[in-house]
């Protein structure tokens, strides 16, 4: 049984079908990702895994469970939680207020506290500028700031939508390490990348989504070195 | 004017500004979880004045300020459950219609039960009692007023911007979304400010009316607007600021009142809102967040 298994999931906005029927599995300890281009449906998967979209068939199951038609703050007492597209770090809130509210649903003031200087030893930087508002850091700032946030709820499952978007090589680089990090340390990643290359490179598993439907799955090193993959996402082939 | 006169319509702005503000506070506080002008919250404001009216009748006031207090919350967090979350997906403008319906509603209910004849507002006693400082008097409900306020503000303030609950209204006002991801229930987040303006309403409420002497279904309109104007003026969206707003607004107008110009203090308060909507749209201390994308 896998942790996490997706069986023909659609998801419809208003009459166009975004996701239609798609099927994958996240195995424990795995990094699994999801690559696709622009509205492949790659986000809509996680929205819907999330709760945050409703789906309009097929099953989402959670150590075997069903897990679809859950609300959000379920989901996110069940250890799946997601780091948003676009940081979605809360502007208006100190870094270190950010930090706490991930833990929102813990009770374990001692815990949380351990975990916010964990936080602080993973980034640096968010300690240096804990009392700041969050609406002040950098995009680099606030991506660690998300991965942070997500982390202190002590995820079983950690889903990551698109985050090296908008952000500098040497910082992406930063954030794919992390991300190998945070799973070493027992975290199972969920990641959907437009930068198929390093999410390959970081993947133990692959799917690519093709307009809402799943095209192709496999080892991220074989899909790495698939020929159309390369083509189509790699941007590696002789024009 | 002598100074002894001025000092005590100063007193009468500043009192009349705290009623203003607490009603203010439920205006400000449901725009910045909701984005919605609660048109409803003037006539929540006027229903509190008639709960009070049928609570003094048949127990004394230590009994009938709790109770009534807590059935205006009761309406208030009615009202959002039965109109407003079922348009919670809707666009803004039909959630803000919807309130304008309320509010018509409760005009109209009112008035079918309760007549639209003023109702005598009750006396609570140890509020109408004068006292005499130096060459001025006031009664208590003058110099309670403002006390009370500062202290409810304090109170609000420490629970916005030190508790977790006010951490989790804080997130809810920025993103739903991202707010749900955080294990936050949105609705029970929205209840709660509704719970609070509300409260806030019913306390504004029995100051206010003490010193009115009475009640009609529609005497919750023109204060319900200018607590709304002094949200406006403060920043819409900022508790200090709707307090600013309510005493300005409140001295303002007992000033033009007290120098003979008291059929222009209404036109003055909405003058305000239009001078400040042109030329400082976010308010005296509305907050200018900053977001880097």
């Amino acid at each position: 049984m896998s942790l996490l298994e997706i069986e023909n999931l659609s998801v419809h906005y208003g009459g166009i079908e975004a996701l239609k029927n798609i099927s994958f599995t996240v195995n424990a300890g795995e990094i699994v990702t999801l690559i696709g281009a622009n509205g492949a449906g790659k986000s809509t998967t996680l929205k819907s895994i999330s709760g945050l979209v409703s789906a309009s068939g097929g099953t989402i199951k959670h150590n075997g469970e069903i897990i679809s038609g859950l609300d959000t703050q379920q989901i996110v007492e069940r250890g799946i939680v997601l780091v948003p597209e676009g940081r979605k770090v809360f502007s208006n809130l100190s870094v270190l207020e950010n930090l706490k509210i991930g833990a929102y649903l813990r009770h374990d003031h001692a815990g949380v506290a351990a975990d916010i200087e964990r936080m602080y030893d993973l980034f640096p930087r968010l300690k240096e500028r804990h009392w700041q508002m969050a609406g002040t850091l950098s995009g680099g700032e606030q991506q660690m700031l998300a991965v942070g946030r997500a982390l202190m709820a002590k995820p079983q499952i950690l889903m990551m939508d698109e985050p090296s978007l908008g952000l500098a090589p040497l910082i992406v680089r930063d954030i794919f390490s992390i991300i190998r990090k945070i799973n070493e340390q027992g975290t199972t990643v969920l990641l959907i990348e437009q930068n198929a290359n390093a999410a390959l490179k970081v993947a133990d598993r692959g799917y690519v989504l093709v307009t809402g439907e799943v095209m192709m799955s496999g080892a991220g090193h074989d899909l790495l070195t698939d020929k159309s993959v390369q083509d189509a996402y790699l941007g590696t082939s002789a024009h | 004017m002598t100074s002894t006169t001025i000092i005590q319509h100063i007193l009468t702005g500043i009192s009349l500004g705290g009623a203003y503000a607490l009603i203010a506070i439920g205006y400000t506080l449901v725009y910045g979880i909701l984005l919605l002008i609660n048109f409803a919250h003037s006539d929540i404001f006027m229903m509190a004045g008639y709960f009070m009216v049928f609570a003094m009748a048949v127990m004394p006031w230590p009994i009938a300020i709790p109770l009534v207090i807590a059935v205006t919350i009761f309406l208030g967090v009615v009202i959002e459950k039965a109109a407003y979350k079922p348009l919670r997906a809707a666009p803004r403008m039909s959630i803000m219609i919807s309130s304008i319906g309320v509010s018509y509603l409760l005009q109209n209910l009112a008035t079918y039960l309760f007549s639209a004849l003023p109702k005598g507002y009750p006396t609570i006693s140890p509020l109408k009692r004068v006292f005499q400082i130096g060459s001025v008097s006031a009664s208590l409900v003058t110099f309670l007023t403002p006390v009370l306020t500062l202290i409810l503000v304090f109170i609000l303030m420490y629970l916005i911007n030190h508790t977790k609950l006010g951490m989790a209204m804080r997130a809810v006002s920025k993103d739903y979304d991202t707010a749900k991801l955080m294990g936050i229930k949105i609705n029970q987040i929205i209840s709660v400010t509704f719970v609070i303006g509300s409260a806030m309403a019913a306390i504004g409420s029995i100051l206010y009316f003490t010193d009115r002497m009475s009640v009609t279904p529609f005497s919750g309109t023109l204060p319900g607007l200018k607590c709304f104007v002094a949200a406006v003026l403060g920043g819409i969206g900022s508790v200090p600021g709707a307090v600013l707003g309510g005493f300005i607004i409140g001295i303002s107008e007992t000033f033009l009142t007290a120098m003979g110009y008291s059929t222009y203090s209404d036109a003055f308060t909405f003058l305000l809102l239009i001078l400040i909507l042109i030329f400082r749209p976010t308010g005296l201390i509305g907050e200018t967040v900053t977001d880097k994308v």
